[in-house]
């Protein structure tokens, strides 16, 4: 990944292009099945996130959105590794950490648009998306916290002896703030079996994250400070991420510890609903776009003999589930203002008297 | 029955329900091997190995994010935030996380964790290692707070908040640890939400908490030999919160004083007092006074940490004042 230094109107920050040869990983050694598993989850994650882009702009969705436009390939090709029973904890920007465990697209639609049979009946919204019966254990909207909880699902499933992994996504940002080092260290001592995903999308909100931070790698660069080896991937290519995650969750499904796994990727939009992302330069977001994970995929399966045709066909049921899920989203009802007062506490209420 | 100090009545507290439940697990720093810096988890490693009685490094983050985590997929534990003060540096983990959990879920994540803490002052210690801090809990949807004053409630209200489904924040006295008192043989199981009359009156309530509420029966015997007759309430649960007992008696005393060790603004007292003013206003004789420590950060010498935190003296004073109002 070559860094240019690029003047813009935001000012100047070293541009970091996507790799040039999209080819080199066409042997990897994944099962045709699986391949095209992956692909379905692509088409699923980029057309769901086209679907909740346009809400947006409808104003139907209120308050705040992350999309994962260009990110796709990293929720997918973990999602296609990760084992049923294992956990997830994902990040504000989350629809596609939680799509990729299974969990159906109407819910959390529904929940974008505040809808009684939203995910969570209208009381998360986008960034606090979960389904705790696909293992999906919360969405965070702090950066840094939920590497820490992450580490105790961790550990009560080493306790239990369950196998279970958990992963547990996060930005690039996030390995600059305390938690991120605290959850770091405490995973490594006591050799919980979680690993930790970041996704370097280059900019931890508006800045660049290699202007402010001390390292060229933010998590690879940390990784032996917690003695855990370095590992860089192409966040794009989602076979890689397959491969990569695959041997990750084993190694901690076999009681070798924790994995740090910095993927690097790209995302198409701006940081939020509220940000046009002009920070970054003309040329970077060009290649990058390019580099596209949907895109370069398709052009791996033509080359390894999958028709084109076949692709259209999964292209197609993924356009209708996203077009019936809008519509079993849209049906919902408000939710009952009565279910604000419910499940502060476990008795299902709200009291705090007698 | 045993005589036990409020110290060792944490660990039989915790001992007890760790054998009665395999899923109860405790975690922090220095509470195994050394037995908590506090001494309140002496014992615990020895009886229930190092997998269940966790020593952590100094990262209260990673410590209350391993309870939360490990709370949601099946287990019961009970975090150590050595000082109270500490709660500060991983406050995010409590309030935003912890706390929130199972209503933006709509019910679908349980968290049934206790988070035990040593607060409160007396002992010299400076301002950064003294406050009392139930307020700030208090102030948070979705925790409950209870801070024991006895060696009894300690063991009972611990076993209490380690079944309760919800988190639990736990505030230890500090400067009780070395008080002492009895404690029958056998389990024990306490109440959350329940207050306890200490000391009944009829001429005025004086409510305490933690420390106070000793200091607040020294009074009331210095008052009694004035023919003022005062009840002490030790409030115990500040959420839930034991309104019922709390308001029959205001009703009955006509007099409502609060003894608080927190800095002056927003400390629970004020909670209490709104809601006394609104639910028994026409009962009450005189203004609510509460008493409690100026709002200033606790100095460290102790002349200067004896002048500011609520005393027996200021105790006899001010009901006395608002007695002959």
């Amino acid at each position: 990944m070559t860094a240019i230094r690029t003047e813009h109107e935001y000012g100047a920050h070293p541009s970091v292009l996507p790799p040039a040869a999209s080819t080199a990983q066409d042997d990897l050694d994944i099962a045709p099945a699986v391949r095209l598993d992956l692909y379905r989850r692509l088409e699923e994650l980029r057309q769901f996130e086209k679907r909740a882009y346009d809400l947006f702009m409808q104003q139907l969705v209120k308050g705040t959105s992350h999309l994962s436009l260009g990110m796709e390939a990293i929720s997918a090709g973990f999602g296609g590794a990760m084992r049923k029973d294992d956990y997830t904890f994902a990040t504000y920007r989350g629809h596609a950490h939680t799509l990729s465990r299974g969990v159906p697209m109407a819910p959390v639609l529904a929940e974008l648009l505040g809808r009684a049979n939203g995910l969570m009946g209208g009381k998360g919204g986008s960034m606090h998306l979960t389904s705790v019966e696909h293992g999906v254990l919360g969405s965070y909207a702090i950066i840094g916290a939920h590497l820490c909880v992450a580490n105790g699902a961790a550990w009560s499933a080493q306790v239990r002896g369950s196998g279970q992994v958990t992963v547990c996504f996060f930005g690039d940002g996030t390995t600059n703030i305390g938690a991120f080092h605290e959850a770091l260290n405490y995973a490594a001592v006591f050799s919980l079996p979680v690993v930790f995903v970041c996704e370097n999308n280059l900019y931890m909100e508006y800045t660049s994250i290699a202007e402010i931070t001390a390292v060229p790698s933010p998590a690879a660069d940390r990784a032996a400070a917690y003695g855990l080896p370095a590992i860089k991937i192409d966040g794009n290519d989602v076979d890689v991420v397959y491969r990569t995650a695959a041997d990750a969750l084993e190694l901690a499904r076999s009681g070798g510890g924790p994995s740090l796994i910095e993927a690097v990727t790209y995302r198409h939009g701006g940081h939020s609903r509220a940000d046009p992302g002009k920070y970054r330069p003309a040329g970077e977001v060009e290649a990058w776009l390019a580099y596209d994970p949907l895109t370069i995929y398709r052009a791996r399966l033509a080359r390894l003999g999958v028709a084109e045709s076949e692709l259209d066909v999964i292209r197609g049921d993924v356009a209708q589930a996203v077009d019936e899920a809008t519509e079993e989203a849209k049906n919902g009802r408000l939710p009952d203002v009565e279910s604000a007062f419910t499940d502060v506490w476990a008795d299902g209420g709200s009291q705090w008297r007698n | 029955m045993a005589q036990l100090s409020y110290r060792e009545a944490v660990s039989r507290g915790i001992a007890q329900e760790m054998a009665r439940d395999g899923r109860v697990m405790l975690i922090g720093e220095d509470i195994g091997g050394a037995g908590g810096v506090f001494k309140t988890t002496g014992g615990l490693s020895e009886q229930f190995g190092r997998t269940r009685v966790v020593d952590t490094p100094i990262s209260e983050q990673a410590i209350l994010g391993a309870a939360m985590g490990a709370a949601m997929t099946g287990l019961r534990p009970i975090a150590e935030i050595m000082f109270a003060d500490f709660f500060a540096v991983c406050w995010d983990i409590v309030v935003n996380e912890i706390a929130k959990m199972r209503y933006m879920t709509n019910g679908q994540v349980t968290m049934p964790l206790v988070i035990k803490s040593g607060n409160g002052g007396s002992l010299r210690m400076g301002a950064q290692h003294s406050q009392s801090v139930e307020n700030w809990a208090m102030a948070v949807p979705g925790l409950k707070v209870v801070t024991p004053s006895t060696p009894l409630d300690v063991v009972g209200l611990m076993a209490a908040a380690v079944r309760c489904d919800d988190p639990v924040l736990f505030f230890e006295h500090k400067g009780l640890y070395a008080s002492k008192g009895e404690v029958p043989d056998g389990e024990i199981v306490d109440e959350l939400g329940k207050a306890a009359i200490r000391r009944p009156g009829k001429d005025a309530t004086v409510l305490a908490l933690g420390l106070m509420v000793g200091r607040a029966l020294d009074a009331a015997e210095e008052l009694a030999r004035e023919g003022i007759d005062v009840e002490v309430i030790d409030v115990r649960s500040l959420v839930p919160l034991d309104t019922q007992t709390l308001l029959t008696s205001i009703s009955r005393t006509g007099r409502l004083f609060t003894v608080e060790e927190n800095p002056r603004l927003l400390g629970w007292g004020a909670e209490i007092a709104s809601i006394a003013a609104d639910e028994c206003f026409w009962d009450l004789d005189m203004p609510i006074r509460r008493i409690t420590t100026p709002h200033i950060p606790l100095p460290s010498a102790d002349s200067l940490e004896d002048a500011v935190l609520p005393s027996v003296d200021r105790i006899v004073q001010d009901v006395r004042k608002g007695v002959y109002l």
